[in-house]
């Protein structure tokens, strides 16, 4: 460390947090919030745009780049006309973006189908194995970060030190391979493949088979789908646990430091109740903002990681949309990524004022 | 009888081999008023802190021994020790403002020890919580214990960790110059409040301080610190009637005094310090072999 | 105390200097391959499948890593596969880092309208999934190694572009450069002269970490058969390969993957290095 300079640690952040928020009276807060909403409704406009005009723009011909090599200039001519290709792209993106409006993402080439209602069938798988990794994320990173302010300044410290830097530098992709090596191979106990074992029998109703298998206490499915999920799931969970664990560490750290920690160290309490009880509700804001922008970071990793381990997900569906050249289907698609990504950056802010008791007693 | 005994204690940074606390001895008699005075750095606080076991990681006790009613708290383990100074002992810290935790409301900040390390039921130590916190004379006990402290003033706060430090009867109190944060008008209320709440409930108090006209007005007994070492240990009357050690005399003769705050001060001579380090040069005589 | 963190940064620095001696062997076997790879990197020969490496039962001589599907000697394609992954990551990294530093610089600096389009923009880019975005440019532009460098420099810019905005703005508020402008100094040359020296330690760490990014994206385009051709030695294409015969040639997967897990290890690591060394202003 060196002596001197701005580090952006735990506490720094907690009270510029603070201190930025905390003036804010409960109807700013609501301004700004629609404010947020507004600036969020410019940058899906922004992402649906430049889509539009990447896939059409840039050199070749878009109906080509769908048909297969050979096809005459009458099919070509058809196809143009089909997907409404002939007229300016300003007319195209308006068509489809009142289409968007009224929940219309036109078809799908290769399948024929409503974009809509292929995105949505895959939708809940990715949000399965992204929300299944968060969880992952959170647990391990957690306990990383409070076993090492319990055993501060032991080698224990220095050695979890050393593995979150480790899981930091390497991405999702590298570690999906290496899971695949060592639990897939080495010491087959998860499966490496798929979302689900294809022989068997679903009797699910929706995609949410994680969450349906459990309601309909099929723990036998359960077991089966979790070990599909769980190598894909670890590889997308190790970077942000490494972030969780080394964040919520130095905010530990700091905190412990505080004097309401030593007067509780002084009326009887364990240290682990100390750090969890004292420390920890203080220590945890600015790490939960980390973490809501980089949950989208692991949302957005799951396109390869479901290609690498074919897990049947939207990102997946993604990759053979653009092998594909399925336009409609590729559009939908990114516009639903870019959805998610900003509502969960919403949902960030939003839960950050909620949490923190200054801004709702303010 | 004494409550609290310290035997020969002497500390040092983890490595260091200068100590921090130098061969110190002292005792608080059942609820007596015990002053430990010294400027800054001289070591007044970490006793308090060895004594609540909350010294920093940095710092190791090297001998000596800390007895808690006749039980050597450094031989115990270190969940035991924790037990026992949270069931008989309690701290009233420094600065209010930084030592409630701000995200917890008040009312679980005093009680959640009754019941989580005491054993009371909750509904006992919520009464109690409205008890303690009238004696300190805080009106609206309920508004307050749902409050969180940002909500309140320094002086509330103050009151507040002072009445949290009698809730569960300790025996002994550490006070960690209780006072030295606040403003110069609320000092004379929280002092009164301290002597007033340790009479009523016959706590014995260690008292940090580095004020002596602080001592004349709350202490039996006090102990002056110099670089780690007692210098002087005696009770309030014949101290404040002539110190025998020089140091302890000249520190004295710094301090206005409340009879004739006028009267010239005089800072403490390089004579005498000079005699003070050599004193405590000389404690250090074959320490380094141990 | 003192003494435990000597030991860190000792350790620190046996890290910066692993992950210097990798990439020094690496830049060497990237110049050096034509003369030190064994066998011909493309060379095929369907009699020589699936050989395993040299300490394995039925290994050839000569084929020290093994073979893939296709009889092509996994070590030369490792040797070869560093040139491409090497040009990738300095070619790439070097101009997101021009375009995307310069962006930042004059967001940050300029401010008003400059900042709100550029930030803007930023936002919008954060809203794409980023894997996706560069297989869909691929995909458009059409494969090869620079549609990878462009796919690489038209998603990552914002990295430079939202930590060096933020740091010229700390800086822009700081007195030197009121000073300056009091003494005169035009505002783009202020922003040469003051700023840049100031943010110019953030960026070349940034720099080191986008070259690990560059190596890791050439190498999942790669994967999805998007990246150059299928012949071309490409450690992300021998991935591919290896994935699909991972049961009964390990080896084929194994090599690569070490290789570019050490890569990207050790650019990563020498930015933290660096990192440490510098004013840590990043994360």
């Amino acid at each position: 460390m060196p002596p001197h300079g701005y580090s952006p640690s735990g506490a720094v952040l907690n009270e510029w947090a603070r201190g930025d928020l905390a003036v804010t009276g409960q109807m700013q807060l609501f301004g700004r919030f629609l404010v947020r909403l507004m600036t969020t409704a410019i940058t899906l406009l922004g992402v649906a745009v430049i889509v539009f005009v990447v896939i059409r723009v840039v050199p070749g011909n878009p109906i080509a780049m769908m048909l297969p090599p050979g096809a005459t200039e009458a099919d070509i001519a058809t196809l143009t006309a089909l997907y409404g290709l002939d007229k300016s792209i300003f007319q195209q993106f308006v068509i489809w973006a009142g289409g968007v409006l009224q929940g219309d993402f036109g078809m799908s080439i290769t399948t024929r189908q409503p974009v809509l209602a292929l995105v949505m069938g895959r939708l809940p798988a990715t949000l399965e194995l992204s929300v299944m990794a968060l969880v992952m994320a959170v647990f391990l990173g957690g306990a990383a970060a409070l076993g090492g302010t319990l055993r501060r300044g032991t080698r224990t410290e220095g050695a979890i030190d050393v593995g979150a830097g480790m899981a930091l530098s390497v991405p999702d992709f590298l570690w999906g391979l290496v899971l695949i090596l060592i639990f897939g191979v080495l010491w087959p106990v998860f499966h490496i493949s798929g979302r689900v074992t294809p022989s068997l029998d679903l009797p699910f109703s929706s995609n949410f088979y994680l969450f349906e298998s459990l309601l309909r206490f099929r723990f036998d499915l359960w077991a089966d789908i979790v070990s599909h999920m769980f190598l894909p799931a670890l590889a997308l969970a190790i970077p942000l646990a490494a972030i969780i664990a080394q964040l919520l560490k130095q905010s530990l750290k700091e905190t412990m430091h505080l004097d309401y920690v030593t007067l509780a160290r002084t009326k009887g309490y364990s240290e682990i109740h100390v750090i969890t009880r004292e420390a920890l509700p203080n220590a945890i804001l600015p790490t939960l903002t980390l973490v809501g922008v980089q949950f989208t970071f692991l949302i957005g990793g799951t396109v390869i990681i479901e290609r690498l381990f074919s897990y049947e997900g939207l990102g997946n569906m993604a990759i053979d949309a653009v092998i594909n050249r399925d336009l409609p289907l590729i559009q939908g698609i990114v516009i639903l990524f870019a959805v998610i990504f900003t509502g969960v950056n919403l949902l960030v802010d939003l839960s950050y004022a909620l949490l923190n008791p200054r801004l709702r007693h303010g | 009888m004494s409550y609290l005994q310290i035997r020969h204690l002497s500390a040092r940074l983890v490595g260091a081999k200068d100590r921090l606390l130098r061969d110190v001895s002292l005792t608080v008699e059942r609820g007596q008023v015990h002053g430990l005075v010294g400027e800054s750095g001289a070591g007044k606080s970490m006793i308090g802190k060895a004594v609540l076991g909350i010294l920093p990681q940095s710092v190791e006790i090297v001998e000596g021994s800390i007895e808690l009613d006749g039980v050597d708290l450094l031989q115990l383990s270190a969940a035991e020790r924790r037990r026992r100074i949270g069931a008989h002992c309690a701290l009233i810290p420094q600065d209010p403002l930084t030592a409630l935790n701000p995200s917890r409301r008040i009312g679980p900040q005093i009680t959640d020890r009754l019941v989580q390390i005491l054993g009371w039921d909750r509904t006992r130590a919520e009464t109690r919580a409205v008890q303690i916190l009238g004696e300190v004379q805080i009106e609206d006990a309920a508004r307050v214990l749902r409050s969180y402290p940002h909500e309140l003033s320094g002086g509330m706060r103050q009151r507040i960790l002072i009445a949290s430090a009698f809730a569960a009867e300790p025996k002994l109190i550490v006070a960690d110059e209780p006072t030295t944060a606040l403003d110069v008008t609320v000092q004379k209320q929280i002092l009164k409040l301290i002597a007033q709440m340790q009479a009523r409930h016959g706590t014995a108090l260690l008292f940090v301080t580095h004020d002596l006209g602080v001592v004349s007005k709350v202490c039996r007994s006090l102990s002056v610190l110099y670089g780690g070492m007692v210098v002087e240990d005696t009770a309030v009357r014949p101290f404040f009637a002539g110190p025998q050690h020089p140091y302890a005399r000249a520190l004295l003769a710094a301090t206005p005094k409340y009879t004739d705050p006028l009267a010239s001060l005089q800072p403490v001579p390089d004579a005498v310090i000079a005699q003070v380090r050599q004193e405590v040069k000389a404690s250090d005589k074959g320490w380094f072999h141990v | 105390m003192a003494e435990g963190r000597g030991q860190i940064t000792r350790r620190a620095g046996l890290r910066l200097w692993l992950a210097g001696l990798w990439l020094t062997a690496l830049v060497l076997a990237a110049l050096l391959a034509p003369w030190i790879a064994p066998k011909d990197p493309l060379a095929q020969d369907l009699f020589l499948g699936r050989l395993p490496p040299f300490w394995v039962a039925g290994a050839e001589p000569g084929f020290l890593l093994g073979t893939d599907s296709l009889g092509r000697d996994v070590l030369s394609r490792i040797l070869y596969g560093a040139r491409i992954a090497l040009v990738v990551a300095v070619v790439a990294g070097s101009l997101t880092c021009l375009i995307g530093a310069t962006l930042g610089l004059l967001a940050g600096f300029l401010r008003g309208w400059v900042d709100t389009v550029i930030s803007r923009l930023i936002e919008i880019w954060m809203a794409f999934p980023p894997v996706l975005f560069s297989i869909l440019l691929i995909a458009v532009i059409g494969p090869g190694l620079s549609s990878i460098i462009i796919a690489i420099v038209v998603i990552d810019w914002t990295r430079f572009a939202r930590v060096v905005r933020a740091e010229a703005m700390a800086q822009g508020a700081m007195d030197y450069v009121a000073s300056a402008q009091v003494a005169g100094r035009r505002r783009g040359s202020t922003m040469w002269v003051e700023i840049l020296p100031n943010v110019l330690p953030t960026i070349v760490v940034l720099l080191t970490l986008e070259m690990g990014i560059a190596v890791i994206v050439e190498a999942i385009l790669s994967f999805v058969n998007l990246s150059i051709s299928t012949d071309d030695p490409t450690w992300g294409g021998m991935i591919a390969e290896g994935r699909s015969s991972i049961h009964h040639a390990w080896w084929v997967i194994v090599f690569p993957l070490i290789t570019l897990f050490l890569t990207v290890l050790s650019f990563s690591q020498l930015g933290e290095g660096l990192k440490d060394r510098f004013d840590p202003v990043l994360r």
